[in-house]
């Protein structure tokens, strides 16, 4: 826990929040674009801990939430297959396809196992050669590594019963429709941290420049989240738009460039549809030609699926900032922590139950 | 993924809904979560409602028809790896009884163990685990008075299953439950918390680290007794087993119609346990405790109980964590280590490492 508990020191990150109190002077709408950080935000209450005049707007930095159901119901279509071991980290269990999630499938007899690492997931593979093992290659920049590791090992090895299922998403691309949005808010950015570990930040003076917003590569502890909540803050007041770095103990502008050139090797770009959010051109990877043997979609010709997606939840533009949760029309009714429609009314840290809670609280103390 | 008409809407991301598992069950049942009470109500409630059973405590207290109150429980024990450090599952099949027990103030006296057996389990393993049992139940000072015995073909039971039923006699005046919790009752807990969880995910060999977390797996019922005796009016007792510490308390808020206040500071986690969690994306919070109580008791006793809980060797790092307050009703609010504060679900499903 060493190096991390500095970086969770309540007097210091007072220190900081005091510091980004004295600068602001107005409102400002940032955008963390990360599912880590939005998930630590809310886990320590720094929301809440802000000067009123920021607004934290949640990105779509979760590669579980924003992989796209048609990937999904592959996925559960594969993983349904008597010869396959379907390997994946443990939160894409409980993504639901069109009506069935890989805890459905695993309940039905499909055999559906967590990994930690995709590396797990080749030595099963080289452990059951009867079998096929295929892992589900989800994730931003972050992930994009290993995953590559994996199949420039198992194509080493000669594991032709290993095949990963690609949904690699990228961030630039995202942050770049995001701030091309028409109905965009968001007036600076603080980048993902361990994205940045890998990829640098190279790519992000040009984004900074072209659309006006300082974005930020800020880290994952409060102290990390403040102090790149506070380098936004400065550039916003001073009317600088510029790509800096709150997270140098862990990012460089080059970034790992071994790690590049393996993402290189084994990915190239191509154009990935988002859930909720539609086509982004050139915003994910897929694998090479020369990789394409482990490719599981390849491999199992598996029928395009209609898909059928939740019409209620109106999460995602809770998320942004865009609608509030009283403006959902199950919001209360048909939506409750108790029977909930949506990741923001299930989660502990989600908006709409938040909402739901002290809304309530409020409408108590008035009376 | 073809459609490349389709407009990119920055109308926001639909985040997907989680799916209710209505039609089959899933591993997410067992939980001990949401999921878990959401089978209960819907498939076990109706048929078998009564007074006692909707109370919803870890024991069931009945009164014998001559007078005196008995507490029953009866608890199913799977675990993977059979041992793993600092227990194994016949003292986790003795302390999990005896702890329901304890938990409705009642005095443990008798156990039954029914065991189904995997076909090929070798017998050194089964001597092994009972003889463990025999060493949980003398510590617990409680007897097993009958017993069953199933083989299931190879393939069909992970080498054993144990059942345990527990009858225990409650004394006169203790009336304890989760209904009970009152507003400016101090929340204790008997130390820190996640061990057991932590310490059995570690012995299954998957974790790509070495982590040194023994299981916390104790019987409490001496803890208690000790607790009762400075102060005989303890409103609740719960351990935080599956779902862990903040299932626990969210069933409190539910059964009482209180709130809960915690303060992050105050809970004590292990170093170790903390550390794997970090790695793996877990919130202790939410991991398993075998041997480990939450008390809620009128905040005047809070010194005394605390003093008595600290000097029996399971209560070593007990700490007053929060308080029960009227509003929000039902909640659980924790103010965090940097100030800040959130809300403390229950677990929903199954405990899933995050990737993000």
């Amino acid at each position: 826990m060493k190096f991390i508990t500095e970086f969770r020191d309540a007097e210091l990150v007072r220190g900081v929040l005091e510091e980004i109190q004295r600068t602001v002077t107005r409102p400002w709408v940032l955008m963390e674009i990360c599912g880590g950080q939005t998930h630590a935000i809310l886990r320590h209450g720094l929301d809440q801990l802000l000067p009123p005049e920021i607004e934290l707007v949640h990105g779509p930095g979760c590669p579980v939430c924003v992989t796209p159901v048609e990937l999904i119901d592959k996925a559960l279509a594969i993983a349904s297959r008597a010869e396959v071991i379907f390997t994946s980290y443990g939160d894409m269990l409980r993504v639901p396809g069109s009506g069935r999630d890989l805890f459905s499938v695993r309940a039905s007899g499909g055999d559906v196992r967590v990994v930690y690492s995709p590396l797990d997931a080749v030595r099963m593979a080289k452990e059951n050669p009867e079998r096929h093992v295929v892992f589900f290659g989800i994730g931003f920049e972050t992930t994009a590594p290993a995953n590559a590791m994996s199949v420039v090992q198992a194509k080493k090895l000669a594991l032709n019963n290993y095949s990963m299922l690609v949904s690699h998403v990228c961030v630039p691309p995202a942050v770049r429709a995001i701030f091309g949005s028409p109905d965009n808010r968001v007036q600076a950015l603080l980048a993902a941290g361990h994205v940045c570990t890998v990829m640098g930040y190279w790519e992000y003076p040009p984004i900074a420049e072209a659309y006006g917003v300082p974005i930020v590569v800020t880290g994952f502890e409060p102290l990390d989240i403040v102090r790149g909540i506070l380098m936004a803050v400065r550039q916003l007041e001073e009317g600088r738009a510029e790509a800096e770095n709150a997270y140098p103990r862990a990012v460089t502008f080059e970034g790992n460039k071994p790690a590049q050139e393996l993402i290189d090797k084994v990915f190239e770009p191509c154009d990935r549809k988002w859930r909720g959010i539609g086509v982004i051109p050139e915003s994910g990877w897929c694998l090479r030609e020369d990789f394409r043997g482990h490719d599981a979609e390849v491999r199992f010709d598996v029928e395009a699926i209609q898909p059928e997606e939740s019409p209620l939840c109106i999460a995602g533009q809770i998320l942004q900032g865009l609608k509030k949760p009283t403006e959902c029309s199950a919001f209360g009714t048909q939506c409750t922590p108790e029977h909930p429609l949506g990741a923001t009314m299930v989660s502990a840290e989600g908006a709409c139950a938040a909402y739901y809670r002290y809304s309530q609280q409020a409408t108590e103390m008035h009376d | 993924m073809d459609d490349h008409s389709e407009e990119i809407t920055m109308q926001g991301a639909i985040c997907p809904v989680p799916l209710q598992h209505s039609a089959q069950v899933v591993l997410g049942h067992g939980s001990g979560g949401k999921m878990t009470q959401d089978l209960i109500e819907r498939s076990f409630y109706p048929p078998f409602k009564n007074p006692t059973l909707l109370r919803g405590n870890d024991s069931a207290v009945v009164t014998a028809p001559e007078g005196g109150r008995l507490a029953i429980t009866t608890d199913n024990h799977i675990v993977a790896p059979l041992f793993f450090p600092g227990g194994d599952i016949g003292r986790l099949a003795i302390c999990g009884a005896v702890n329901d027990l304890a938990m409705v103030g009642a005095r443990p006296l008798w156990l039954t163990a029914a065991f189904i057996l995997e076909e090929g389990l070798p017998l050194e393993v089964l001597e092994r685990v009972v003889e463990s049992m025999r060493r949980a139940a003398e510590e617990a000072g409680v007897i097993i008075v009958a017993g069953d015995t199933k083989v299931a073909e190879r393939g069909k039971a992970d080498g054993l299953f144990i059942n345990t039923s527990g009858v225990g006699w409650v004394p006169e005046g203790r009336e304890v439950g989760g209904a009970q919790a009152r507003p400016g009752d101090g929340v204790l807990l008997s130390g820190s918390i996640g061990d057991h969880g932590i310490a059995v995910l570690a012995a299954r060999g998957e974790l790509e680290f070495e982590a040194q977390v023994e299981s916390d797996l104790a019987p409490l019922n001496g803890l208690v007794e000790a607790m009762f005796e400075v102060c005989p009016e303890i409103h609740v007792l719960r351990d935080p087993t599956r779902g862990g510490l903040a299932t626990t308390l969210n069933e409190i808020a539910k059964q009482s119609g209180a709130g809960i206040k915690l303060e992050e500071q105050k809970i004590p986690v292990n170093a170790a346990v903390g550390a794997a969690c970090e790695m793996l994306g877990f919130d202790p919070l939410y991991v398993a405790n075998e041997g480990k109580l939450v008390a809620m008791i009128p905040g005047e006793a809070i010194d005394a109980v605390l003093e008595v809980m600290r000097k029996h060797p399971y209560g070593k790092q007990a700490y007053c964590i929060g308080e029960v307050v009227r509003e929000p009703a039902g909640r659980v609010l924790m103010r965090t280590a940097i100030g800040g504060t959130r809300i403390v679900e229950t677990l929903s499903g199954e405990m899933l490492p995050r990737i993000c």
